[in-house]
């Protein structure tokens, strides 16, 4: 087998760190160099190239490739990787789908959602050679047979596919340069899947470390990740039924004679002490977790095999004692009830648990070590059996998870602590994707680097999304603004993101403190923003999330998953749960949404960091019920509205260097704006339709600036009121309608009357002004005229005369309006 | 048998006058061919005309000319050739009272708007009307229709709303300003948009234009005046508040120009003799006093040039071949016909009424005249004052009046052989009324 058993083997960084992420506290790497005791060899690995990985199997490690070393705040060296897998880790029916022979040097590019892609670099053995090859090719007959692969194809779990020809020319580069190219676990397409969460897992990693830190074993650390892996994998090659010979490597290792002779190194033993539980049932990862944890917790000496140098069979059986007395303080009592009743009856009925029988049996110092080895080796080879009958079930993969045990489902339902603890913004379901909320159960049960984003959920309903909903491209192109006018106008847009934004600097900062301490510290919060609309507040959040996100990117904060719900874009507000946009529409009658979403924050490990933005400021008190405004927290903030300084800097810094304005224009607009509103939108509206009146009006001149007038025209045009020009422009017998209405008002004293008092008044007026009366059927027309113009309030008409008539607007606008003519 | 008899005895006849008067008939015959000949050229041309002038009429075809509103019309076309060219998102209402021309603005915008070369083919048009898509579910799933975007989700049948909305709007962010079709929403009846729940179409669409995304235009078209006022303050926010208004803010002087505008024949027509005559016709005819007595009157009841067009519709149903053209009287019969008060015209059932009143004198039995009672009902010329219940005796339910007494002393007026005691009645019991 390779190397590691018979030397000590140290892993060092190859070169200086290339970038460093300080909140994470982690440093990459771009190589790594492996030096082996015994046979005073070093080799070094770099990013890009292909490695062999050790696996539960020696015979068959794992191939992979390297796409990132980095070293965590505890100095443990990490490594990411894409896996590739051998045929034999396909189950057997998936393998008929290739319809082909498949030879023990072809590999597949592994798409599998759910493995652990970070790994310990102490499990990297040595680097080899991948060659992609296409679908067709012969595999080419090389002298190497241990250290070279092929790829042809790749797997995800349910189907082999052809390897895309940006993968493939992406793994020929990599072959070709024979590694070493630093930025290959960004060309490398499909990794780009994993690479925008690798930060995440990187803050996994760190805290189950962090975890075990306080067992005080160092080794541990990176076996657990490890183990982690190895579980992971294992479980899952156990759920494909894979007769691995496993058995094989157990029996030499747990033989006295190889731990004797091999000096091994505690990790090691650990390593392999993981792998042979996991090797023989799966269920085991959850007591060597356990172990790692409970052993510390109860403070029971940790009997670091790594400080006695020679291991012997009875630090393993000390060990072992260990583990099953952890395994004893484990709460699965279910499972040790089990394994108690399995002994009872019979051994072999319960293949499962026999790895604890085993155990137990130890522990009971029944001290038959070579029958036992026997025992477990009959029980492996029986796992395999059932593990091949679950498989007949071809039951799902994840589904085989769920059903292997309760041992592994309880481990899972405390990693859903962990990841909720560690990335609870993955949690937070997007509100476009309209599935059911993906069980946490099921995508905890893997770990959580790959598994929220790639986890194909059965039960998906029919969702447009992943159909691609696309506007057609326009037939020609847009045209460039010409003019400076046209500069302008498009930089007075709306939509037209500026570099900056003026004047909320304030509220910028503070948001951005408010969330940048809740990321550095891990917490969750919720903070209430309120304001008129158009004072800029979605504009800051979003300003605020950018300039947190490129932080993000620079490594200088925790990354964060971002989500944005706006409560006028959903139909429905259950189907909204991390930034409420609109939040007032979010109001249902029990709260349970706004509830459930401002819980959130509260629970003890969420990192839920909520900021909501609404229009009115008192919403909390309002309409909320008080169980929802107490959980919103006490920190608010309401966006004032503009003031014409500030709205005139808006413009400025929005035109920038464009001279398309008179300084007086501006501030004309400003005043008149900050006046009414302070709305920024109205402002920049009207700058732009100013824009447009000066062009026009300067088509056959040259001055193109925008001067008062352009501007006042503007204003008027938008703020005039419509109904006075409406009055001015109606036909006689309506304006004498109306004053018949007002003359019948000031008659009875009061602001309401019928047709009827209407039409007799309206006579009246036509006789002074010597003018045919209109007939009763006319002045309905004209009565329901001015009502569809809302100028008259009117009843619905089937009361005919004595139908009620008001005024809409008041009775001055009326009078002025009709005195002018 | 009665007809069978009768045209026996008409065979009879002319099988004995058979000899004499073949040549005769052949002779008249030949004579009246000629006549119908004429006839047929003189009906066709008048047919033609009256087709000609009543899909003018009728049919809202961007064919006819635009009247007063040309500043509106630049500004319109401006704003949608910004959109098309620039790909710039606006939105704007177009705004004025019904019949002022805004659906035909609009129309003759976007035909110049299509007749321009860097524009054909270049912008998508959803047209959504409130009195159609009553709510924001079914408005989406026309906008996804019209947009053509339903084959892009294939045989899926649309699930829910909100699915629906994420999926439009998925559409519509994935575009942005210089890429994308632009998208022309045209919503009339805007104003009955404005009452869906939460204004979340209006939102969307208004939010989408005031973004970085598909270049969108959104125009509304309503006659109500506070329309801005019914807005959500949120959706009012992002709003460009572009209005244009149209007002028919033309005199009498246009007015009479339009009406000449509206009859004359186009230049192009085939019969050119006749176009000549009917338009120097016409000429006259908006010189003539009565004619502008009657147009100013109308003018005066409304400036809708709808009503206008119902005018000439009736004068123009009176052309026939013998009566070529349109007279001042045809106008004035027409302008009568169109002011009549409907209710006046129903005399006799009311003077039943009337009879009722004088019940006591003429002594009708019951049955009669409660008929005419009930015939009063089903004419709306009374009405009961509450919802006739079933305890209330209909003899004695309170009824409520709905004509004005000069519509009665009118209509009594024009009744022929109005019973006196009626007229009696009237003058007495009404004059205090």
């Amino acid at each position: 087998m390779n190397t590691r058993q018979q030397s000590k083997i140290i892993y060092s960084w190859y070169g200086k760190p290339m970038s460093s992420d300080r909140k994470l506290r982690t440093l990459q790497y771009k190589g790594i160099i492996i030096k082996s005791e015994k046979s005073r060899t070093e080799t070094c690995i770099q990013l890009g190239e292909f490695i062999l990985v050790e696996g539960e199997n020696a015979d068959q490690p794992f191939v992979a490739q390297l796409l990132d070393l980095y070293e965590d705040g505890a100095q443990e060296k990490h490594a990411v990787v894409q896996w590739f897998c051998h045929a034999t880790e396909i189950p057997r029916n998936k393998q008929k789908l290739l319809k082909r022979e498949i030879s023990p040097q072809e590999v597949f590019f592994d798409q599998v959602s759910g493995y652990d892609t970070d790994i310990a670099v102490e499990t990297i053995i040595k680097s080899v050679t991948v060659i992609p090859l296409r679908l067709g090719e012969e595999l080419p007959v090389t002298l190497n047979k241990q250290q070279t692969f092929y790829v042809k194809q790749s797997w995800d779990g349910k189907c082999f596919k052809a390897l895309s020809p940006d993968t493939f020319s992406k793994l020929k580069e990599a072959t070709k340069k024979g590694g070493g190219i630093p930025n290959s676990s960004n060309s490398l397409t499909p990794l780009d899947i994993v690479s925008p969460l690798k930060k995440e897992t990187e803050g996994v990693v760190q805290s189950v470390t962090k975890q075990k830190n306080v067992d005080l074993e160092i080794e541990s650390k990176h076996s657990a990740s490890k183990s982690s892996l190895a579980k992971e994998r294992h479980s899952q090659r156990m759920a494909n039924g894979i007769k691995t010979p496993t058995a094989r490597k157990k029996l030499q290792l747990n033989s006295p004679t190889r731990s004797l002779k091999g000096r091994l190194l505690g990790s090691d033993v650990l390593e392999l002490f993981d792998y042979d539980c996991g090797a023989v049932a799966p269920l085991e990862p959850s007591p060597t977790k356990r172990k790692v944890k409970f052993s510390g917790i109860l403070g029971s000496p940790p009997k670091m095999p790594c400080t006695k140098p020679k291991a012997t069979s009875f630090d393993t059986a000390e060990h072992r004692q260990r583990l099953s007395d952890t395994i004893r303080l484990s709460p699965y009592s279910k499972v040790d009830d089990s394994s108690e009743k399995a002994k009872n009856l019979s051994r072999k009925d319960n293949t499962v648990f026999s790895v604890r029988l085993r155990e137990r049996q130890r522990q009971s110092l029944v001290l038959a070590p070579h029958s036992r080895r026997l025992c477990a080796q009959k029980t492996s080879a029986r796992i395999a059996e059932q593990v091949s009958i679950l498989n007949a079930l071809e039951l799902d993969q994840e589904e085989d998870f769920l059903a292997l045990s309760d041992s592994s489902y309880s481990l899972s339902s405390n990693e859903v602590e962990n990841d909720v603890v560690c990335t609870p913004e993955k949690k937070a379901k997007s509100s476009r994707t309209f599935s059911t909320p993906k069980s946490s159960r099921k995508s905890s049960v893997h770990t959580p680097s790959k598994t929220p984003k790639k986890t194909p959920s059965p039960g998906k309903p029919k969702t447009p999304q992943n159909a691609t909903p696309e506007i057609p491209r326009r037939n020609h192109a847009a045209q460039k603004p010409a003019s400076i006018l046209e500069e302008a106008r498009l930089r007075l847009h709306v939509s037209a993101v500026p570099e900056s934004l003026p004047c909320r600097e304030e509220e910028f900062q503070d948001i951005y403190n408010f969330v940048e301490s809740k990321l550095i510290d891990g917490t969750g919060g919720c903070m209430y923003i309120s304001g008129v609309p158009g004072t800029g507040k979605t504009a800051t959040v979003h300003e605020v999330i950018r300039s947190l996100q490129q932080a993000a990117e620079n490594d200088d904060l925790p990354s964060f998953q971002f989500i944005e719900i706006n409560g006028m874009k959903l139909t429905d507000p259950h189907q909204a749960y991390v930034q409420i946009l609109e939040l007032d529409l979010l109001w249902t009658r029990k709260q349970n949404v706004m509830y459930n979403l401002f819980d959130w924050p509260t629970q003890k490990h969420s990192k839920l960091i909520i900021l909501a933005i609404a229009n009115t400021m008192d919403l909390p008190e309002r309409i909320m019920m008080n169980r929802v405004a107490s959980r919103l927290g006490l920190t608010r903030m309401s966006f004032q509205p503009y003031t014409y300084k500030q709205l005139q800097q808006i413009i400025s810094s929005r035109l920038n260097s464009v001279k398309a304005f008179e300084e007086d224009a501006i501030q004309l607009v400003s005043r008149k704006v900050a006046a009414l509103s302070g709305d920024a939108r109205r402002c920049l509206d009207i700058c732009r339709r100013a824009t447009e009146i000066c062009e026009f009006a300067s088509r056959k001149r040259t001055s193109e600036i925008v001067k008062m007038a352009h501007v006042t025209e503007a204003i008027d045009e938008m703020f005039s009121s419509p109904y006075v020009n409406a009055i001015r422009n109606a036909s006689l017998h309506e304006q004498i309608f109306l004053k018949a209405v007002l003359a019948e008002f000031r008659r009875a004293g009061v602001e309401e009357a019928t047709v009827q008092q209407i039409y007799l008044q309206h006579v009246a007026l036509c006789r002074i002004e010597g003018m045919q009366s209109p007939t009763v059927s006319e002045i309905m027309a004209i009565c329901s005229r001015l009502g569809a113009c809302r100028l008259l309030l009117v009843e619905s008409s089937d009361k005919y005369l004595h139908m009620r008539v008001r005024l809409n607007i008041s009775q001055d606008d009326v009078t002025y309006a009709l005195k002018d003519e | 048998m009665k007809t069978s008899a009768m045209s026996k005895r008409k065979s009879k006849e002319s099988g004995g006058a058979n000899g004499e008067c073949i040549s005769q008939t052949f002779r008249n015959k030949v004579s009246e061919l000629n006549l119908q000949r004429n006839c047929k050229l003189e009906t066709f041309s008048c047919l033609k005309v009256q087709k000609l002038l009543r899909e003018r009429f009728c049919h809202h075809y961007a064919t006819g000319k635009l009247f007063g509103m040309d500043h509106q019309y630049r500004h319109l076309l401006e704003l949608l050739k910004r959109t098309i060219v620039h790909g710039e998102s606006n939105s704007a209402l177009i705004i004025g009272p019904r019949g002022s021309g805004k659906t035909a603005l609009l129309k003759h915008v976007l035909k110049e708007v299509k007749e321009m070369k860097q524009v054909r083919e270049n912008f998508l048009e959803v047209h959504l009307n409130g009195l159609l898509q009553t709510n924001d579910k079914t408005a989406l799933k026309e906008i996804t229709r019209q947009l053509h975007l339903e084959n892009v989700v294939g045989d899926k049948v649309f699930g829910s709303f909100a699915e629906n909305l994420a999926f439009l709007l998925e559409a519509l962010r994935k575009g942005d300003r210089t890429s994308s079709c632009p998208v022309l929403f045209i919503l009339d009846e805007f104003d009955l948009f404005v009452h869906h729940k939460n204004q979340t179409l209006l939102y969307n669409l208004f939010d989408i234009s005031q973004s970085a995304q598909t270049p969108v235009t959104v125009i509304g078209l309503t006659c109500r005046q506070d329309i801005l006022e019914l807005l959500e303050k949120r959706v009012k926010s992002r709003f460009s508040h572009r209005q244009i208004y149209l007002l028919n803010s033309f005199d009498f002087k246009q007015y009479i120009r339009i009406f000449k505008e509206k009859l004359s024949l186009p230049a192009k027509y085939p019969d050119e003799a006749f176009a000549q005559k009917w338009n120097n016709n016409i000429q006259h005819l908006s010189e003539d006093k009565t004619v502008q007595d009657t147009l100013q009157k109308l003018f005066h009841y409304s400036k809708d040039l709808r009503s206008l067009h119902l005018l000439l519709m009736l004068a123009l149903s009176n052309v026939t071949v013998h009566h070529p053209l349109i007279t001042a009287s045809d106008l004035h019969e027409a302008s009568k016909q169109y002011r009549m008060d409907s209710r006046a015209n129903i005399v006799h059932e009311f003077q039943k009424f009337v009879q009722r009143k004088a019940h006591c004198m003429y002594n009708f039995e019951k049955p009669v005249v409660m008929k005419a009672f009930e015939h009063l009902l089903q004419l709306e010329l009374v009405k009961p004052i509450e919802r006739p219940s079933v305890r209330t005796q209909r003899e004695y339910l309170l009824m409520k009046l709905l004509l004005d007494n000069n519509q009665i002393m009118d209509a009594l007026q024009v009744y022929p052989n109005c019973p006196t005691d009626i007229k009696q009645w009237a003058a007495s019991s009404l004059s205090w009324l």
